[in-house]
């Protein structure tokens, strides 16, 4: 079923990335994790569908948020994150999915992976424990290309810094910060132990990016003795605009 | 993302265009592939999208388990690759 929502705000995350804020006056309202497609029509007729996760925290506003990254060869996130104003309407449909998603009644350790842009469910997941009181330990391991590609950057600072029961390691795989630690280079089997959850602690993971990322975080998560029953996944790339 | 050799996503992303048929969410539900009789959640399916509609595979034997298809102003659904689906009714 297609909605029509309102873009009521914008805010460039990066150089490419923009988060559109939406109004849906009959929205359900949402579970973290759960993302929303959203479709253009142009005047032909000819019309685009894609995917993006919601980045929100669920609330009672009817309000929710998607963070677009902009490629070059897209066909519709060019469109969102370059040329849709405050007060335009477009077509969506969801919220959906019922898989990857976190509930706040869910009370054992948390293990989100982020590669680049699949930070936005986890984000959805973090904000929804923050905004709900929520004790539940969550850890973060976030890969990114560069610093500068960071989305949400002083937000997840200050929430880390402010609660002690959610923390975040950053694995950087082009340009480190000075004086990082560890040397720039994707996620490996040496960092999974070193910050995340014991699988002994029987945490659920949630592992959201490119596929090629997906396969490996949850590869390496499963070969440190994590239940793959316990990891949930989801993967974007080939197919189009997704996040 | 050019040089991603993996080509499917995640039966998660077939959501949207499954709530077109379906009254409840089928990537929640749990399915049992006909072929080898594994038992996943739909989400967990490798989904192929670059097809004119959506081909989920069986993430261990790769087996074909749904296919949506649009045809103009038709839509059809192929499901025959599942024993079954289960859904939670709660």
């Amino acid at each position: 079923m297609w909605r029509v929502g309102t873009v009521v705000a914008l805010h460039n995350e990066t150089a490419t990335a923009r988060t559109i804020r939406f109004e849906v006056p009959d929205w359900p309202g949402h579970v973290a994790g759960q993302h929303v497609d959203v479709r253009l029509t142009a005047s032909d007729g000819y019309s685009a569908v894609r995917s993006y996760s919601i980045a929100s925290a669920p609330n009672a506003n009817r309000l929710f948020e998607i963070t677009v990254e902009r490629l070059p060869d897209g066909e519709v996130s060019p469109y969102l994150t370059q040329d849709v104003v405050v007060g335009d309407r477009l077509e969506l449909r969801g919220p959906i999915g019922g898989w990857f998603v976190w509930r706040r009644e869910q009370t054992e350790p948390i293990q989100l992976i982020a590669g680049g842009s699949g930070i936005v469910p986890l984000m959805a997941m973090t904000r929804s424990r923050n905004s709900t009181g929520g004790t539940a330990p969550f850890r973060l391991l976030y890969s990114v290309r560069e610093p500068k590609a960071i989305w949400y950057s002083n937000e997840l600072q200050a929430l880390s810094q402010r609660d002690p029961s959610f923390s975040i390691t950053y694995a950087y795989t082009r340009v480190t910060p000075n004086d990082w630690p560890r040397p720039a280079g994707r996620i490996d089997s040496a960092l999974i132990a070193n910050a995340t959850w014991p699988s002994s602690l029987g945490p659920t993971c949630y592992v959201c990016g490119p596929t090629s990322f997906v396969e490996s975080a949850a590869g390496l998560l499963a070969a440190s003795g994590n239940s793959s029953d316990r990891i949930k996944t989801e993967r974007f790339g080939p197919t189009g605009d997704r996040k | 993302m050019t040089s991603d050799t993996y080509k499917y996503l995640d039966g998660n992303a077939a959501a949207g265009e499954l709530s077109r048929v379906f009254v409840m969410d089928v990537t929640a539900a749990e399915g049992c592939c006909a072929n080898c009789g594994t038992i996943k959640r739909f989400a967990e399916a490798h989904l192929y999208m670059q097809s004119p509609g959506i081909v989920a595979r069986c993430p261990a034997c790769q087996h074909v388990l749904l296919r949506l298809v649009n045809v103009g102003q038709r839509l059809f659904l192929d499901v025959r690759g599942l024993t079954y689906l289960r859904f939670d009714a709660a």
